[in-house]
């Protein structure tokens, strides 16, 4: 393989139960490269660099930090070997000052170690510096702005001098400003000689800093170059923007509530501490139309989507009918047929199929309940097999068909679908396809759909939005989607 | 806390000792009797604390470790009467043996089934010392042929000056690097191990000395009072008061554990006149505080410091 490489992986294969994460991946990263690993969420890219790191255990294959094979040590044996990792979540010692974070990492796996050599701190300021952390070296990270945060996880990393930085999703939360002050540093961490690998959603965030790019899909390896060969590559373009889609949109002048549509979302906007979610969202959804609201990971839907089923607190409005629902609990939204298939299906596990959807029809009469059932079983029949099998023994396709399935219970007049593409093979994704398909043409039912997967989202979509950072950034009939706003997503 | 070095924390912490030394020449034997028991819980808290606060795993069974340190010194003790500190150390060794042996396997486990493994073990230990009645003394309590000395004032002045080296080793030891390894495999083990910190070293060595000193007091005990009993030594309930103590005094502070323990038995002690409702009362009060100063006495101090 490649002349000097710090990081080399051969056949790498992760499963978890019966889903492959990641299927025989190979690559290798020089020391003074960045490599660029992308794919879409749930395509087994932050496994691969888990199973570099030792975090997860792989089934097969190698990985070689600077030619030692290190493939299912431990991760601090991995670390000591020269390897570092900046997590996408920053997760400081809450008590400690920055400095002591720093200084944490600087200190050997050591019983012995009871008092810090003052050589300790010099280092740790010396790194701080380099950063950008001078001016905060004594605040408690508590009180620091996000992008201090993600400094100190950077901080740490490199404290430990590694031969082989793993950065996750390196601009997550980041303004622009900051992102430029972030990639100067990843291009310097690289001009030191390290092999870098940056883990991301998309090509477009980290084409500025890459040699090359290896894009992912469902765990497999779609496509190795430069940047903008792989942005023209054909798989890529699928993946991303869905290739040729046959669309079947209706007209929005076609929907009969055309003055106060079934559901308006009024400029909202939400704050997680401190960064933002959502910023001036104005959706709306008329009755019996299905939406698709189209983002990367992180660009909001999610947190949309809590906000209409009341979850959790907005500014703006959100209107059912003319109606706001502000101060409705979730369970009442939810009682009154907003219901929502959320992103990480929170099913009940030990229980069966069967009384998962019992649950989820707990409401209706007997008799009224076996009829859902029954036309839930004709909508996806593997679930009618599965009857009797507690939920978590599903493959990862069978428990997202009974998320749906179990919303469906609940009889909604709106139905709110988080990502049900996630993770899943193209084989399984084509049977839910098929699914909505069939709901949207022979039920009244009100849909809107969330997706980074624009192959899934489109096809079905009568309108879409396209959610960007906290914000909607295009809205448009699917078919001029590729042309309007594909550009920006690739 | 942080905001108070190292050394202030010491410092203030010797004024109070030094005034403690004094105390017995202005209280009555009986007082000094209690503060002698609480200040050796004082220490079973503190190193209940050092596993909690800094490694962040919940031992439920600290009473495991003190009863094997006690009983195990208690018995040696019974049977050839060696020196009384070869019991001690035979005691202290008893108990970090004994905690190898059950954290070994339990650190494995994630979650709360650390917790339920070592409250199993104590259950296994109140058995076997129920059963093996000829050996433990069973239900009945084990006496001991040796005291360390009948002296009030000797005892309340061993138990004060083994209370605050202990102190003084499990707090200096919290605040090294090896305290903040901890804390950092407490918080995020996975993080930890990314910046190359042996997770569970580190904590199975956490395991070892809390062991070693909860053995060890606890076989000081059984010299002090002359008996071991389940009741006051490896009951659960036992237990639970030393985790009331720790979190009562303020977790992750160490030394505010001595505070919760002496609030503890002073309490009961004052309340004795209500009688059985005493222990209701203190237990309400506890929980009072928990809920309201999650923080503890500790926290509640050094905050009006900052503040100040």
């Amino acid at each position: 393989m490649a002349e000097g490489a710090q990081l080399e992986v051969k056949g790498l294969t992760k499963r978890f139960g019966g889903l492959v994460a990641v299927k025989e991946m190979s690559f290798a990263v020089r020391a003074g490269e960045i490599l660029g690993l992308i794919g879409p969420n749930g395509s087994g890219k932050s496994t691969v660099m888990k199973l570099i790191m030792g975090i997860e255990r792989p089934d097969a294959g190698s990985v070689r930090i600077g030619g030692i094979e290190v493939a299912g040590s431990p991760s601090h044996k991995i670390a000591r070997l020269g390897a570092g990792i900046v997590f996408q979540h920053s997760r400081p010692l809450h008590r400690q000052t920055v400095l002591e974070n720093i200084k944490l990492a600087l200190l050997p796996d050591k019983l012995t170690r009871l008092f810090v050599d003052p050589e300790t701190d010099a280092r740790a300021r010396a790194i701080a510096e380099r950063v950008g952390l001078s001016k905060v070296l004594d605040r408690r990270p508590g009180t620091l702005p996000f992008a201090d945060l993600r400094k100190i996880e950077i901080a740490k990393a490199i404290a430990r001098d590694p031969k082989v930085l793993l950065i996750d999703e390196p601009f997550a939360g980041l303004t622009s400003t900051e992102t430029t002050a972030f990639s100067d540093l990843i291009c310097e961490l690289r001009d030191d000689g390290r092999a870098v690998l940056l883990v991301d959603h998309n090509v477009k965030s980290v084409s500025r800093l890459v040699d090359r790019v290896l894009a992912m899909y469902v765990g497999e390896r779609i496509a190795e170059g430069t940047a903008d060969e792989v942005m023209r590559d054909e798989t890529v373009r699928r993946v991303y923007l869905g290739g040729d889609i046959v669309t079947a949109a209706r007209p929005e002048s076609s929907f009969r509530d055309r003055t106060t549509p079934f559901l308006e979302v009024d400029n909202v906007s939400v704050q997680y501490g401190k960064a933002q979610a959502l910023q001036g969202v104005s959706i709306h959804v008329h009755a019996g139309e299905f939406v698709s609201v189209v983002g990367l990971n992180g660009a909001g839907k999610t947190t949309l989507f809590n906000a209409i089923s009341g979850m959790l607190p907005y500014t703006g409005d959100i209107r059912r009918e003319g109606s706001s629902l502000r101060g409705l609990t979730a369970a009442t939204i939810a009682r009154n047929g907003i219901v929502q298939s959320p992103e990480g299906r929170e099913l009940f596990v030990d229980m069966t199929v069967r009384e998962n959807l019992d649950l989820g029809g707990q409401h209706l009469p007997d008799a009224e309940r076996e009829q859902q059932i029954a036309s839930l079983f004709d909508l996806f029949p593997i679930l009618r097999e599965r009857q009797k099998q507690a939920a978590g023994t599903l493959s990862g396709g069978e428990q997202q068909m009974l998320t749906i399935a179990r919303a469906l219970m609940m009889k909604p007049k709106l139905l709110i679908l988080d990502e049900p593409t996630l993770g899943l093979a193209p084989v399984i994704l084509e049977q839910i396809s098929k699914a909505l398909e069939r709901l949207r043409q022979s039920s009244a039912i009100t849909v809107i759909l969330g997706e980074q997967n624009v192959t899934f989202a489109l096809p079905h979509a009568d309108r879409v939005y396209v959610l960007e950072h906290a914000r909607i950034v295009w809205e448009g009939a699917p078919a001029a989607f590729a042309a309007g706003a594909g550009a920006a997503y690739l | 806390m942080g905001s108070l070095s190292t050394s202030r924390v010491l410092l203030i912490a010797l004024g109070v000792i030094v005034l403690a030394a004094f105390l017995p020449l202005g209280v009555s034997g009986y007082i000094l009797g209690l503060l002698t028991i609480a200040y050796y819980f004082g220490v079973f808290a503190m190193a209940w604390d050092l596993l909690f606060g800094f490694a962040g795993e919940v031992n439920f069974g600290p009473t495991f470790l003190i009863g094997t340190g006690a009983y195990t010194a208690g018995i040696l003790d019974n049977l050839y009467q060696p020196p009384i500190w070869i019991c001690l150390a035979a005691g202290a060794f008893a108990a970090v043996a004994g905690g190898v042996v059950l954290a070994l396997p339990a650190l494995r486990v994630r979650g709360p089934y650390f917790g339920l493994t070592t409250l199993v073990a104590v259950l296994m230990l109140q058995n076997f010392i129920v059963v093996d009645a000829s050996l433990t003394g069973g239900e009945i309590g084990l006496t001991v042929p040796d005291v360390i000395t009948i002296s009030d004032t000797k005892n309340y002045e061993i138990a004060l000056w083994f209370m605050a080296v202990s102190g003084a080793i499990l707090f200096s030891l919290a605040r090294s690097p090896v305290g903040l390894i901890l804390q950092a495999s407490g918080q995020d083990a996975v993080q930890a191990g990314a910046l190359g910190f042996n997770v569970t070293k580190h904590k199975l060595a956490a395991f070892v000395i809390s062991a070693f000193f909860s053995g060890l007091a606890g076989g000081m005990l059984v010299f002090y009072l002359g008996s071991a009993s389940v009741g006051t030594l490896v009951d659960i309930t036992v237990g639970v008061q030393i985790i009331i103590a720790a979190v009562l005094g303020g977790r992750r502070t160490i030394l505010g554990a001595v505070l919760g323990a002496v609030f503890l038995i002073a309490m009961s002690e004052a309340l004795r006149p209500i009688g059985d409702l005493a222990n209701f009362v203190v237990f309400a009060m506890a929980l009072v505080v928990v809920l309201l100063f999650p923080s503890g006495f500790f926290g509640l101090l050094t905050r009006t410091k900052e503040g100040g």
